[in-house]
């Protein structure tokens, strides 16, 4: 047996070199964010920084309005948007999965062109702010482009149709269930795998998406935290400038602004990193399940 | 019997209007979020009117101008470069990622602990799973002028001044390749994961029999039995090559002028287009350009998904 494996310790020395790889970047950014100002402008950024400081963070405490508020509002739209985005989607797939709905064929063509073509950016933009009236809205940061697509709904009928006999469908109607009824008394609870897997993927969108926020928002007061990094990206000051409350009169000078960004991006990618462990199994199948059928 | 039909049709009605009440919230999302905005590809053939207001006041009373968006789009050099930029960058993308990913997933199969395998799988997935603005803060740590770590602390080792990468364009299609290799390299490695784990182990054991080689083994079993997964993957990608990572080429170079000859993509002259310039002439042009090259690609790759293995293709 040991001919048919590769050397053990050359493998694992391999692969411990390239996962320091891809955490590296995290750990720059983690350092910067607690390395003392005047450090940073004499080595830069570095992991092992002369000297520590959280003034950053500190600095962010007193933004904590501007700062809570826009996290208040990812999570208001990751909640919502995944909770309607489920909703609607395996509404949509249940019937589809159904042999006997009637119109089946065109109903599923309909989502299924969705994925072929689409208008492109200028139309969409076009439908959301002038017929829909969106911009600047709340709406505006669930509805677009995230709430369900063709693919989604495509994947959970497939579940509903695998998975779910006709025949218990049957017999319960033939009890006297309503389609409602069966829908989230039979099918939903025998379908909690495909769920938990498509929620966790429209979790991950919503909480990362900074796109609609991008194209859609202007107004400071309605961005998410990831808007905010955004503008913090290209515009160093913007936290300072929009500042809701803390100390404003603070001086430009005396703000760590090198720090200041690489903490809340830290501040930024922090649960999503907590919680990973927790999720990794059912996000590693969702995206397996999307690439390879079966 | 005609009148039969008609009764026929609506007793099922009756019988199914529940199922047609729960397809409707989706329906309807669909219908405006896709439908409306393919309808609205027509915004191409005119010259849009700000002054008149409403979707369909700013379609319908603007006047037609036949092919003109697309005339002054290809007349210029944009169309060239963008599409020869989003062509390269995706085709590399391909080549780049996939090799690398099978090599990795071939070296993460070795792995005989599986509590370690995992271990690895995770930190390698994990940048798969953050923002581009993100990546766009982690990439500017590594590459700030003044205080970024390449400049600061790699660079030197070699002897070599720091370089202003922000508005240096030579290097960016190494630097992109290299960020999207490290952002996606996770999930596509676990796709040939999976793949590579499907393989029948009596295959390796007869060849170890055998007294075949660990290349050996690789070359004549491994990567053969997983070419299915492989020309899929690709003709995937191929089907996708005209629509870029908007994210990956607006976040990370940091939306910078001096860099857009090697930066811009088609999706990014589109969103410049209407965003910055407002010139949705010529932005509306390049999208529908975008979405009917990208559906025939679409279309001719899937064919041929459906040629070699009617499974895996999508329709």
């Amino acid at each position: 047996m040991k001919t048919n494996q590769m050397n053990q310790t050359a493998v694992h020395v391999f692969l411990i070199l390239l996962s320091a790889a891809c955490l590296f970047p995290f750990l720059l950014l983690f350092m910067a964010s607690i390395t003392d100002e005047q450090s940073i402008v004499k080595d830069g950024y570095t992991l092992f920084p002369s000297r520590l400081s959280l003034d950053a963070y500190s600095y962010l405490w007193n933004q904590a309005s501007t700062m809570a508020r826009s996290y208040g509002i990812t999570v208001l739209i990751t909640i919502v948007g995944t909770f309607v985005g489920l909703l609607i989607s395996s509404l949509l797939a249940y019937p589809l999965s159904r042999k006997d709905m009637p119109l089946r064929g065109i109903l599923a063509f309909l989502v299924f062109f969705t994925l072929l073509f689409n208008g492109g950016l200028v139309p969409t933009y076009l439908v959301y702010t002038e017929l829909f009236h969106m911009k600047n809205t709340l709406m505006a940061l669930i509805v677009p482009g995230l709430l369900t697509n063709g693919f989604f709904v495509l994947l959970i009928r497939s579940f509903f149709s695998t998975s779910i006999p006709a025949a218990i469908i049957e017999s319960a109607y033939i009890d006297g269930a309503s389609e409602f009824k069966i829908f989230y008394r039979i099918v939903l609870p025998l379908s909690l795998p495909i769920l938990a897997t498509i929620g966790l993927m429209l979790t991950i969108s919503y909480w990362n998406d900074w796109f609609n926020g991008l194209i859609y928002i202007t107004e400071p007061k309605l961005f998410s935290i990831q808007n905010l990094l955004n503008r913090m990206l290209s515009n160093i000051q913007f936290l300072q400038q929009n500042s809701l409350g803390g100390n404003s009169s603070q001086a430009a000078a005396a703000i760590p602004m090198n720090s200041v960004r690489m903490a809340m991006a830290v501040i930024g990618i922090l649960p999503i990193i907590c919680i990973y462990p927790f999720f990794q199994k059912y996000f590693v199948k969702g995206l397996t399940i999307g690439a390879v059928k079966g | 019997m005609r009148q039969s039909g008609w009764s026929d049709a609506f007793k099922k009605l009756k019988r199914y209007r529940a199922l047609f009440l729960m397809v409707l919230p989706g329906l309807i999302y669909l219908a405006v979020n896709n439908y409306l905005p393919m309808l609205g590809v027509v915004i191409a053939f005119k010259n849009i009117d700000y002054s008149h207001r409403g979707l369909f006041g700013l379609i319908y009373y603007s006047d037609w101008i036949g092919f003109k968006n697309f005339e002054y789009l290809f007349k210029t050099n944009d169309a060239m470069v963008i599409t020869r930029n989003t062509l390269l960058y995706n085709g590399g993308f391909i080549i780049v990622n996939t090799l690398v990913a099978i090599g990795l997933a071939i070296v993460l199969n070795e792995v005989r602990n599986r509590l370690a395998s995992r271990f690895y799988q995770s930190l390698v997935l994990l940048p798969y799973l953050i923002s581009m603005v993100i990546v766009g803060y982690l990439v500017l740590s590594l590459l700030n002028v003044e205080n970024g770590f390449v400049n600061k602390h790699i660079l030197p080792m070699f002897g070599v001044d720091p370089i202003s990468w922000y508005s240096e364009s030579k290097y960016w299609p190494y630097i992109l390749t290299i960020v999207n290799l490290w952002k996606n390299i996770g999930y596509f490695c676990i796709i040939y994961l999976a793949s590579i784990i499907g393989i029948d182990h009596e295959f390796y054991e007869a060849a170890t029999i055998d007294g075949a080689s660990k290349w050996q083994q690789i070359r004549s079993i491994t990567v053969p039995l997983i070419a299915p997964t492989i020309t899929v993957m690709t003709l995937l990608g191929i089907g996708r090559i005209f629509y870029s990572d908007f994210g990956l080429f607006y976040q990370v170079p940091l939306n910078s002028g001096p860099l857009q000859s090697t930066t811009d993509v088609i999706d990014t002259y589109v969103y410049r287009g209407l965003m910055t310039l407002g010139d949705i002439g010529m932005s509306s042009a390049a999208g529908l350009y975008q979405a009917l090259v990208g559906f025939i690609l679409v279309l001719i790759s899937n064919y041929v998904v459906a040629r070699r293995d009617r499974d895996q293709a999508l329709f």
